[in-house]
C-alpha cells in the first residue's frame, strides 16, 4: 500500500501513533531556522541587512552580526524605530529583515508596520519569532496569539507561518526573493522537524502533506503537527482525512482548499493563534462564499492563555491533537 | 552627476517662499480642508532645502544618489506639494486637487503617489525614524546623499521620536538633519498647556546631537543654519527653527484655531491679499 504521506520524513511517519510523539521527534525553534537561513540568504544578496531589537541573542542573529557586521543594526528595545527605519532603508534598496518578537513586532510597532511598511507597500521583512503561544513559559505578555490575524487585516500584506524548520529556511529564501513587505512567523519552542528536503515551498501554494477523502484538516505553523498526529489517530479508526500545511496565511491558496473541501466534504483549521481573524476565519470565508460544508475551528478561543510548558499550554487551550481528532469526529457527524 | 539646484539668493528664496505661502492657502481654501498653520511655519524651511540647499534633480525625483526630504509633520503636507511644483516635479494645475478623489495630492503624503516624495507620513513620530533609515542606508552603501527632515513640536510628544533621536547619534549619522518647526502650537492648544517639550536644545544635546538654533523665517539664516550641518562631522544636527504659526497671514498667526481648518472666501481674499503683498 502506498504511503498517504508526502514529503514527511520516514521518522516522523513512523512515529505519528506514538503516543509521546512530540518527545520522539527531534525539534528546533524555526527562530533558528531563520539564523540559519540568513546566512545563506545574505551570502546570495548583497543588499541584505538584518535588524534587531536586543533579543539577537535569542533570535541567534548575533550569527549574522559576526558574519556580517557592517549589515547588522541592533536598534535597543525600539521596536518602532526599528519598523519606521526599516521602511526607510528599504526606499534606498537594501533588504531589511527586522527581526524580534511577534509581540513587540505585530502590537507594539503596529502603526509604523501599517503606515510606514504596507501603506507604500516597501520591501521590509518582518521576522517575527515568539509567535503564537509559542512562548509557553513566558506568559501571557509574550504569547503573540492575534498576531497572524492583525497582520491578515492589513492591506497588500503577506503572512506566513511555516511548520517546522526545512519549511521555515525555505521561507526565508523565498520572502528575500518576494518584492514587497512580509510577516514571517516563527516559534519560540522547538516544533518538530517534519519534512524532507523536496517540501515544495512556495509562497501562496498549500501543500498537502497527507492525502484523504473523509475530511480535511487544515493548519498553519505548529499546530501542522498536531494535525498529522490528529490524522493518524483519525486512520486507526478507519477515517482518511487530509492534511494541508497552509504555510500562506495570506494570500490563501483558495484552489488548494477548494477541491479540498469539494474532494471531502469535511473541514478543521487548526491554528496556534485567536480564533478571530486567522486561519480558521480566513477559510470558513472562503468556504462561505463558494462552497459551504461542515467546518470547526481549532484555535485559542476568546481568551488569554497562561504561562506553562509549551505542548502543555496548547492541550489545556485546546489545541493540541487529541482536540483536533475530536473536532474532525464532531465535523464528520454533520457531513451528509 | 547634476548639481541641479539653482543657486538661488536670499532674496529670491523670499520670493518663492510666498509663492509657496501662496499656494499653500489656494490649496487648501480649494480643499476646504487642511492645516494651514503648520505648512506657512515651515514654508521659508521647506523653500530654503527644495530652491537651495538639497541635491535634487526634478526630472528625475528617482535619482538614487538625491538628497532625501520627509515632512515627519506629515499633516503640513501643502507645503511640500506647493514646493514640489514650483520646483517642477509636477504641473501646478494638480495644486487644485488636494485632497479630492482621483488626486496625486493625498490628506498626508504618499511616496508612490506624488513625484518627489520621499516617505509616505502622517502617523506622526515615523518619518523621522525613516529619516534615520535613510541615513543608516546611506552610510552603510557608502553613498554621500543626505537627508533633511522637519518635525513638529508637537509631534516631539510622540515616544517613537526619542527612540530615533537616541538611535541616530549611535550610528553617527552625520548625514541627518532633523530641522524642528517650533512653532508652538499644536492641534489642542499651545504645546506648552498640552505637554512641555521644553527645553529642546539641552534634550537633544543630551541625546548627543548637535544643535542650531535659528529663527525659522529668516532666510539668510536657514540657509546659514542648514549649510552648517551640512558640514558638521560625527554628529547628526537638530536645527531649532524658532517658527510662527500661521506665519505671513496675520489673523492665523499664533491662533491654535488655525491648525487645522481651511479659511472661508472672506478671509480666503483677506489672507491673499497680504500674500500678495509680500510678492509684489
Amino acid at each position: 500500500m502506498n504511503s498517504p504521506y508526502h514529503y514527511l520524513r520516514h521518522e516522523v511517519v513512523a512515529a505519528l501513533n506514538h503516543p509521546d510523539f512530540f518527545q520522539t521527534i527531534p525539534g528546533i525553534a524555526t527562530r533558528y531556522s531563520y539564523a540559519d537561513a540568513i546566512l545563506e540568504v545574505a551570502e546570495i544578496n548583497p543588499r541584505v541587512v538584518v535588524l534587531d531589537v536586543d533579543v539577537a541573542k535569542s533570535l541567534r542573529t548575533t550569527d549574522f552580526a559576526k558574519k556580517y557586521p557592517q549589515r547588522s543594526f541592533n536598534f535597543g528595545i525600539a521596536e518602532q524605530n526599528m519598523m519606521a527605519a526599516a521602511a526607510g532603508m528599504a526606499t534606498t534598496g537594501l533588504i531589511p529583515f527586522a527581526s524580534g518578537y511577534a509581540m513587540f513586532l505585530s502590537l507594539r510597532a503596529l502603526d509604523q508596520v501599517r503606515n510606514s511598511i504596507h501603506y507604500p507597500h516597501l520591501n521590509v521583512k518582518i521576522i517575527a519569532s515568539h509567535s503564537g503561544l509559542t512562548p509557553g513559559p513566558d506568559g501571557v505578555t509574550h504569547q503573540a496569539q492575534e498576531d497572524l490575524s492583525i497582520m491578515r487585516a492589513i492591506a497588500g500584506s503577506c503572512v506566513i507561518a511555516p511548520a517546522d524548520h526545512i519549511s521555515a529556511k525555505m521561507a526565508v529564501h523565498a520572502i528575500a526573493r518576494y518584492d514587497g513587505p512580509v510577516y514571517l512567523s516563527l516559534t519560540r519552542d522547538p516544533v518538530p522537524s517534519l519534512y524532507t528536503d523536496d517540501f515544495p515551498f512556495e509562497i501562496g501554494k498549500a501543500v498537502t502533506v497527507r492525502d484523504g477523502t473523509d475530511i480535511t484538516l487544515v493548519a498553519n505553523r505548529d499546530l501542522v503537527a498536531h494535525a498529522l498526529v490528529a490524522a493518524a489517530g483519525l486512520a486507526q479508526q478507519g477515517i482518511e482525512a487530509r492534511v494541508i500545511d497552509c504555510h500562506t496565511l495570506k494570500p490563501l491558496d483558495e484552489e488548494t482548499l477548494l477541491r479540498a473541501a469539494h474532494e471531502t466534504g469535511a473541514i478543521v483549521t487548526a491554528e496556534d493563534n485567536i480564533i478571530l481573524g486567522g486561519l480558521g476565519s480566513a477559510v470558513a470565508e472562503l468556504l462561505v462564499e463558494n462552497y459551504p460544508i461542515p467546518m470547526k475551528r481549532i484555535g485559542v478561543q476568546d481568551t488569554f492563555a497562561e504561562s506553562g510548558p509549551y505542548q502543555a499550554v496548547l492541550d489545556k487551550y485546546g489545541l493540541s491533537a487529541p482536540h483536533i481528532l475530536q473536532a474532525a469526529l464532531g465535523v464528520l457527524r454533520r457531513k451528509r | 552627476m547634476i548639481e541641479s539646484n539653482p543657486s538661488r539668493s536670499i532674496l529670491e528664496l523670499q520670493r518663492t517662499a510666498a509663492q509657496v505661502r501662496k499656494d499653500i492657502l489656494l490649496m487648501i481654501y480649494e480643499a476646504q480642508a487642511g492645516h494651514p498653520g503648520g505648512s506657512f511655519s515651515a514654508a521659508d524651511i521647506v523653500t530654503a532645502l527644495y530652491f537651495r540647499v538639497m541635491r535634487i534633480d526634478p526630472q528625475n525625483p528617482g535619482w538614487a544618489d538625491r538628497d532625501r526630504f520627509i515632512l515627519s509633520k506629515g499633516h503640513a503636507c501643502p507645503v511640500w506639494y506647493a514646493a514640489l511644483a514650483n520646483r517642477g516635479y509636477f504641473e501646478r494645475s494638480h495644486l487644485y486637487t488636494l485632497r479630492k478623489l482621483n488626486s496625486l495630492l493625498q490628506g498626508h503624503a504618499d511616496m508612490k503617489k506624488t513625484p518627489g516624495v520621499d516617505m509616505t507620513v502622517g502617523s506622526l513620530g515615523q518619518g523621522i525614524c525613516a529619516g534615520l533609515g535613510m541615513a543608516l542606508a546611506a552610510k552603510q552603501q557608502g553613498k554621500d546623499f543626505r537627508v533633511w527632515v522637519v518635525l513638529g513640536d508637537g509631534e516631539m510628544q510622540e515616544g517613537s521620536v526619542w527612540e530615533a533621536a537616541m538611535a541616530a547619534p549611535k550610528w553617527k549619522l552625520d548625514n541627518l538633519t532633523v530641522i524642528l518647526d517650533k512653532n508652538r502650537i499644536q492641534n489642542d492648544d499651545f504645546v506648552e498647556a498640552t505637554m512641555p517639550v521644553d527645553p529642546v536644545p539641552e534634550k537633544w544635546q543630551a541625546f548627543n546631537w548637535h544643535t542650531i538654533e535659528i529663527d525659522g523665517h529668516d532666510m539668510a539664516q536657514i540657509v546659514a543654519a542648514l549649510e552648517a550641518a551640512r558640514a558638521f562631522k560625527g554628529k547628526p544636527t537638530l536645527i531649532i527653527a524658532n517658527t510662527i504659526k500661521g506665519k505671513g497671514v496675520s489673523f492665523m498667526e499664533n491662533v491654535p484655531a488655525w491648525h487645522g481648518k481651511a479659511p472661508d472666501a472672506q478671509q480666503y481674499q483677506l489672507a491673499l491679499a497680504e500674500l500678495d503683498k509680500e510678492l509684489a
